[in-house]
Formats: C-alpha cells, structure tokens, sequence
C-alpha cells in the first residue's frame, strides 16, 4: 500500500501500454502499407503512367526499405507528423489534430448522457427489482440497447429539427466561435450517441447493484443505524461502481468507434468522417494515422481504467 | 423462484420466437417474396402500404416487404460467418490460454487484448479501404473483432475446470491435455459459449447494420437492412415508413438474440441462481 | 427492568410460517442465549427485532424495547434505535465490513449518525480508543487499515467495535464466533462477557453451540421449527432437560464431559 508499490503498478501498466501502442502501430503500417501492395497506385490509379508513379514513389520515400518507412513514419507521429497525403499533397497532422477535437467532444458528452441516465436508473432497477418499476426500467433498457445509435440519431432529428425546429439537423459550430451555437448543435449528436449506450450501461448498473445490496456489508451498515437508501449510497455505490468501471471503458471505445456512424448522420467534420473521407479516396497514410490515433485512443482509456480500478479498489494495492 | 423461473422462460421463449421470425423470414426468401426485391417500378415510386404492396415501396418503386424477407438473409449471413468464426477460433484460443499457465497463455492473452484495441467497426473500415468493401470483408473484419470476447470466457471457463477435482484427478491418471480438453473442458463450457453465440449475434447484427449503413457492408444490389436505412435517410421527413421498417427490423432481431442470450445463460449458468 | 420484551412474534413468508408465538423478555445486563439448529428460526428472530428480516418475510405479534413497540414502527424510528439502543455482530466477520473502506471510518460512522460525538475527529478517537478496548494491536494504525489487512479474528473484533460505539441498551449476536478458529472464538467471547458486563448491557446470544451458551449466559432459550420449546436457567436446562431435543443436543455435543 506504499507509494513506491503504487509507483511500481504504475510503471507497470505504462510499460504495458507503451509495448502495445508499438505492436499496434507495427500492425497497423504492414497491414495498409504491404498488404494493398504499391500506395502510390492505390492513391494514382490504374491509369497513372509508370513514370509518374515513380517520381510519387520516391517522393513519399516508398522506394525505401520497409523498415526505415516505418521508423519515419512512428518517429513523425511521435513528433505529431503524420506525413503529407498521397492525395491532397498536405500534410494530415493537423487537420487530424482538428478532427480529433470535434470527436473526442462527441464522446464526452455522449458518455456524459449515458451515465447520467444509466447511474440512477439502473440503481433504481436494482432496489425495485421485485416492483413492477423496476422490471419496467429494465425492459426499457433491454429495448434501447436493441435501436441502432443512427436510427436512433435520424429519429432525433426528425423530431427535433425538422418536426420542432428546436434544433439543428447537423453541422458543426466550434465552440470558440458561437458557444451558444456550439452547445445547441452537438446535443442531438451526443443525445443519439449517449441513449443507446445508456441503455447498454443500465443493465450493467443494475446487475452490479443488485449485486451489492446482497452484500453482508450493507447489512451491517443497516444495523449501524443507516436508512436503506443512505447505506446504499454510502457503502454500495463505491463498491458496485468497480464491475461498471471496467465495462465503462470498453463503453468508452466503442463510443470512439460508435462516433464514425454518428458523425455521418450530424455531417460532423470529425475523425469518423474524416476517416470515411479518407478511405472514399484511397488516402491510405491518412487512413493510417487516423486508425493509429483511433486504437491509441481505446489503449489509452484502458489504461486510466486500470488506474481508476487500482485507486477505488484498495485491495488491488497490496499490502 | 416461481417467479424467476417464469421470466427466464419468459425471455427464451420471446427471444426464441424472434429470433426465429428473423430464420423464417431468411428461409421463405429463398421460395417465395410478394414481388421480385430488385425490379424497379417507376410508375409505384413511394406508394403507402396497400394491398398490392403490404409495406409499401420506396423510392425506386421496389417492394419493401420482398426487401425485408431477403434483407433477414444478409443478416443471418454476416452472423452466422462473423459469429462462427469467432466461436471456433476463439474458444479453442481460450482453452489454451486455460490450460497452459505459462508463457503461451500469457502471450494469447496479450494479444487478445491487442485485438480489443480494434473495435469491430473500425477494423471493417480498414479491411474495406484495404481488400474493397463488401459482405465477405465486413463478415471477416466483425468476426476477427469478436474473437476475443470467445477466447476470455473460453478461459475463464477452462480455469474453472482446470480447478476441479475430476480434472485434478484426470491429470494424476496420466490423461493427455488433449484428452483432459476434449472430455472435461468442452463439454463444461459449452453452455458459456453458446451464451456467448447469441449475444455476440446480436451485436454483429447491430454492426452489419451500420457498416451497411456507412456504404462497408452488404454491395447494392442485394437487400440489406442497413442500407435501406441509409437510402431512406434522406426521405426521413416524407416517408419515415421506410426508415421505420427496417429500423423494427433491425431492434427486432438484436432483442431477440439479446433475450434469446439471457434465458440460456440463466438456465447455464447456476450460480446466478443465488441473486434472485 | 426490562429492555427487550418479545411477545407471540411470528414470522411468515407467503403462507409458510417460518417462526410461530415466540415470546420471551430480557432485562438490564441480563445474557440470554438462544439455540437449535440451522433454520430453527433463531436468526429471523433476532432480525425481526432489528427489524431487518428479509425482503418478503413478515412479522405479526409484538416486540417493545423499553416503551417503544418496534414491530410496524417506521424506518425513521428504527434507524434512529439501531445501532444506538439495539446493535447486532454477524456471524460472518469476513463478508461483514465494507472492503472500500478503512475500518476506523466504519467504527466511526454509527457515532457521528447518531450525533454521540460532535465531529469526525472526537468520532476518529473514539474509535481509536475502542479498538484498544477490544484488544486490537495498534489500535492507531490498524484504524487506518483496509478489512483486507485484517485477520478474521480482528475483522469481528472491529465488528464488535461497531456494534458498542454506542454502549446500545442490546447487543444481538448472531453465531459470533462460528466462522473462527477454536482459540481466536474463547478471545472473542471473553471480550463480549467483559463489554457486556463493562457496560450493563443486555445480550441476546444466538449459537448453535451449547458449551458457548453455558459459559456465557445466564439464561438460554432452546428453539426447534420456528417454537421455542424449552426454557430456564443455563444450568438447570442444560444439567436436566425437560424435553427430549434438548436431551439430543446434549447427547449431541461432548459438554458433559467437560
């Protein structure tokens, strides 16, 4: 339980995730680098002349050993160059950068929706599992997880935008510029993202609290003079929150993922629909580096998840 | 007891009618639809539901009902291939990683968790901007994705196994791992397995229909369920009729496996028996 | 005076009678056992007076501590009294503690509940204080202590600190020393004769184990399917049993030999 034992898990799990943001980014450059054979054709097309495909080829350095094109390639993302599209002729890192902004708002907002409907309701599931209430919540939560997000995200807009006008269809405003109109327009977008996986959440909510409420524990904490609601809060939550806690983070990436589908119905300029972009025309280093950012991205929240599981459960700690 | 024992038959027999509409609508597809799903009719272009036309049709005046039965089709395809993929290259994965304490299990394990880093949706985007995007590939890419949910609760599974006495005693009679897998591990944790089989459906089902969706899935012009969403997306405020048809459709069958997945892990799996 | 007075107490769950006409009283400091088998009905009994039974089972008859009937008494009135005039030890010490949660808190807690100290920190001390007086080593540091540091012994040892913060007028304990090792159990019974004693309390002492029964109570109630069918001094039930279960459990267990 001493700090430098806490120190040591931590350098444990970073060295972990280091080793594997490296094997990723390996498989991910021989999987769109070898596999589709020459990027320049891919990006050319079958009617590019050999001579220009060769003056491409040296340009981008792909008449270079594999090797040191993937050094480059690791080495400049390190430094947040992810190299110069074979398409547009402009370098991705910034404009990936931009997208990355627009998405990771999506997911946390989106996340922020599931939990603030998954937490209290599935706590209420859980304590009136024996009442019609609580079957009620479940079945509804069984029925969510059901809707796809982008039905669910068309649905919305067609009754809010189009039926109400309350707000916009789609669109993306920076927050910098209009906070207001910011706010207005990544609702619908993180209401579509955030309800189906809300109903995802509650399940999970519900089965760890009902968990715990069989708990000695909570009994004891009612002999102590607590009200059942009051003991619950006070000592079941903390320890019902560690399962969801682990489910949250593969939540999370399939949120990252989820944002792509999302971000098509909204006509957001996100790293979803710059991917989808990228892929439409045959821009395979920037489909490279958006995959990378996107798998470091669901490594990352693994990681701060492993942490967070080390710092609410004490007996992870050792002693 | 009385009353769980009734919602858990309750939840197989729903998710079992469901899921079985979805297999029926799949097979009468191939015998018999209203109208031919593809034929282009334009003089019936976006015709409300009529007696003609039970579902009405869209905007290439196709039938809409013929679509949904073929659409069953797609899929029970790209489950069926994803899922079965999965199971057998997970499960026997997971074993392993179960039965051998030492190096080999600990590097299955590692590079299951490298694949969780490779969310079904993302590795089908990649496989369709590398290999074409289509049925096959999507099918692959969501099977590859699943493989490790497979090898964790073959693991899991198998470590219990491992720990009983039969098998302890399997071990000191001199019985093959191999043996020892065939006889005491599979049989065990088949029933965690096919649990994991229809919820794992249900979440292919849910990826089939966005990839088709975001144009990397099912190829126009065979009917899929995904993609009649998107080409309805447009029309949402005329006709959200087609928008909602498939969209039922789609929550429909994942719901179906979902049920389908929750009656058979309650009647598998005894010990959640202790919290009802 | 009387602390505790249980009259015809029945306990059902659905049509099935699970505890029938149990009725029995225990005055200031007096220790009263109550033994039988598993699923004789002594744990629902002590549940229906900490009103704690069960989701689905119900209670009918009467149970007064003091002047105060507790059967069909709100939640607020019970948990005003648990914990503060009646608290109870479980059988089971390792599943009893919050694992998320250092063990002087959880002393701590019923006191600043209840308001019988005026912060956290006189509430820290106190505990403190407590956990020397169940004998705990370094009560300061153990305060500071995760439930999993913690032996089992130790674990009912803080359960017991839990249970005194207080000095309740009634102490329940349910099988206290069943899930201990032979040595750790004399420890822990020794320190609820002391505490009991130390603090005039009134003891309810459940147990399937009649060489605990005689060594710590002065009264014992023998309870067989939900009745209690014999009553009496320890000595006198347990030297010439009038009914013939007692008899059995007698036989049952190698107390005479002692």
């Amino acid at each position: 339980m001493t700090t430098s034992a806490v120190l040591m898990a931590l350098a444990r799990r970073a060295a972990i995730l280091l080793a594997s943001v490296l094997v990723a980014s390996v498989v991910i450059f021989l999987f769109m680098t070898v596999i589709p054979g020459d990027p320049a054709q891919v990006a050319l097309g079958v009617n590019a002349t050999p001579e220009l495909l060769a003056r491409t080829r040296h340009e981008f350095g792909l008449d270079r050993p594999l090797i040191s094109q993937y050094l480059d390639w690791v080495g400049g993302v390190f430094s947040g160059d992810f190299g110069t599209s074979y398409v547009t002729r402009e370098p991705i890192g910034p404009q990936l950068v931009d997208r990355l902004g627009v998405t990771v708002w999506l997911v946390g907002t989106g996340m922020l929706v599931a939990l603030a409907m998954a937490i209290p309701l599935g706590t209420l599931a859980a304590v009136r599992h024996r009442k019609p209430s609580g079957a009620a919540i479940s079945g509804f939560a069984q029925l969510g997880i059901a809707v796809p997000a982008f039905l669910a995200g068309m649905l919305l807009v067609q009754l809010f935008a189009v039926r109400l006008g309350w707000l916009p269809s789609g669109g993306w405003t920076p927050p910098n510029q209009d906070a207001g109109a910011f706010l207005r327009g990544l609702v619908l977008p993180a209401l579509s993202l955030g309800l189906v996986q809300g109903a995802v959440l509650t399940r999970y909510v519900r089965t760890s609290v009902l968990d715990t409420l069989g708990q000695d524990y909570l009994r004891t904490a009612r002999s102590k003079g607590l009200r059942p609601y009051q003991a619950l809060f006070r000592h079941g939550l903390r320890n019902a929150a560690l399962p969801v806690i682990t489910v949250l983070g593969l939540q999370l990436a399939t949120l990252l993922i989820g944002a792509v589908v999302v971000e098509r119905v909204f006509v957001l300029p996100g790293l979803g629909s710059m991917l989808l972009d990228s892929v439409a025309s045959r821009d395979l280093l920037a489909v490279q580096g958006i995959v990378l950012v996107l798998v470091v991205g669901v490594l990352l929240v693994n990681f701060v998840v492993d942490l967070l599981y080390t710092v609410l459960d004490p007996r992870l700690r050792g002693s | 007891m009385a009353l769980a024992q009734r919602s858990r038959n309750a939840s197989l027999l729903a998710g079992g009618t469901l899921v079985g509409l979805v297999v029926l609508a799949a097979l009468v597809s191939f015998g018999w639809t209203p109208h031919d799903p593809l034929r282009v009719e334009a003089t019936d272009r976006l015709l409300g539901p009529t007696g003609r036309y039970v579902f009405g049709t869209d905007r290439f005046g196709r039938d809409v009902a013929s679509q949904l039965l073929v659409g069953a089709r797609s899929t029970l395809y790209v489950g069926v291939v994803a899922v079965g993929l999965a199971a057998l290259v997970g499960t026997p994965l997971g074993i392993l990683a179960g039965m051998s304490r030492r190096w080999l299990g600990e590097f299955v394990m590692r590079a299951n968790d490298l694949v969780l880093a490779f969310p079904a949706l993302l590795l089908a985007i990649m496989f369709g901007a590398v290999f074409g995007a289509g049925t096959l590939t999507a099918m692959i890419a969501i099977g590859i994705a699943t493989v490790p949910s497979f090898a964790r609760i073959a693991r899991s599974g198998t470590l219990q196994v491992m720990s009983t006495e039969y098998v302890l005693a399997a071990r000191a009679a001199g019985r093959s791992p191999a043996f020892i897998a065939r006889r005491h591990v599979l049989p065990n944790i088949a029933g965690l397995v096919i649990v994991q089989c229809s919820v794992s459906f249900a979440i292919a089902v849910l990826a089939e229909a966005a990839l088709s969706f975001l144009g990397f899935g099912t190829r126009p012009p065979t009917p899929s369920w995904g993609r009649m969403l998107q080409e309805s997306q447009e029309l949402l405020a005329v006709e959200p009729r087609l928008a909602l048809i498939p969209g039922i459709a789609i929550a429909l069958a994942v719901l179906g496996f979902n049920l389908l997945g929750d009656g058979l892990r309650d009647r598998f799996d005894p010990r959640l028996e202790a919290y009802r | 005076m009387t602390v505790l007075r249980v009259d015809e107490l029945s306990v059902s769950a659905g049509g099935q009678s699970l505890v029938r006409d149990v009725s029995f009283q225990i005055g200031a400091g007096e220790r009263v056992g109550l033994i039988g088998e598993s699923g004789s009905g002594k744990t629902l009994t002590a549940s229906s007076v900490l009103g704690l039974l069960p989701d689905g089972l119900h209670a009918t008859g009467s149970v007064r501590l003091g002047e105060q009937e507790l059967l069909g008494a709100s939640e607020r009135t019970l948990s005003r009294l648990r914990g503060m005039e009646i608290s109870m030890v479980f059988q089971e010490p390792m599943t009893a503690l919050n694992p998320s949660m250092r063990v002087g808190s959880q002393v701590a807690e019923p006191m600043l509940l209840h308001g019988t100290r005026p912060d956290r920190r006189a509430a820290r001390s106190a505990a403190v204080e407590l956990f020397d007086s169940v004998r705990l080593p370094d009560p300061e540091g153990t305060a500071r202590a995760y439930p999993h540091q913690l032996s089992g012994g130790q674990r009912q040892r803080v359960l017991l600190a839990i249970a005194l913060a207080n000095d309740p007028a009634l102490l329940i304990c349910d099988e206290p020393t069943t899930a201990l090792d032979v040595t750790v159990q004399a420890q822990i019974l020794a320190l609820i004769l002391a505490a009991t004693r130390e603090r005039d309390t009134a003891l309810l002492f459940i147990t399937h184990d009649l060489a605990v029964v005689a060594s710590v109570c002065e009264r014992v109630l023998v309870m067989l399917d939900g009745e209690i069918i014999e009553s009496g001094g320890t000595r006198e039930v347990l030297s010439s049993p009038r009914h013939e279960y007692t008899g059995k459990l007698l036989a049952a267990s190698d107390l005479e030999a002692r």
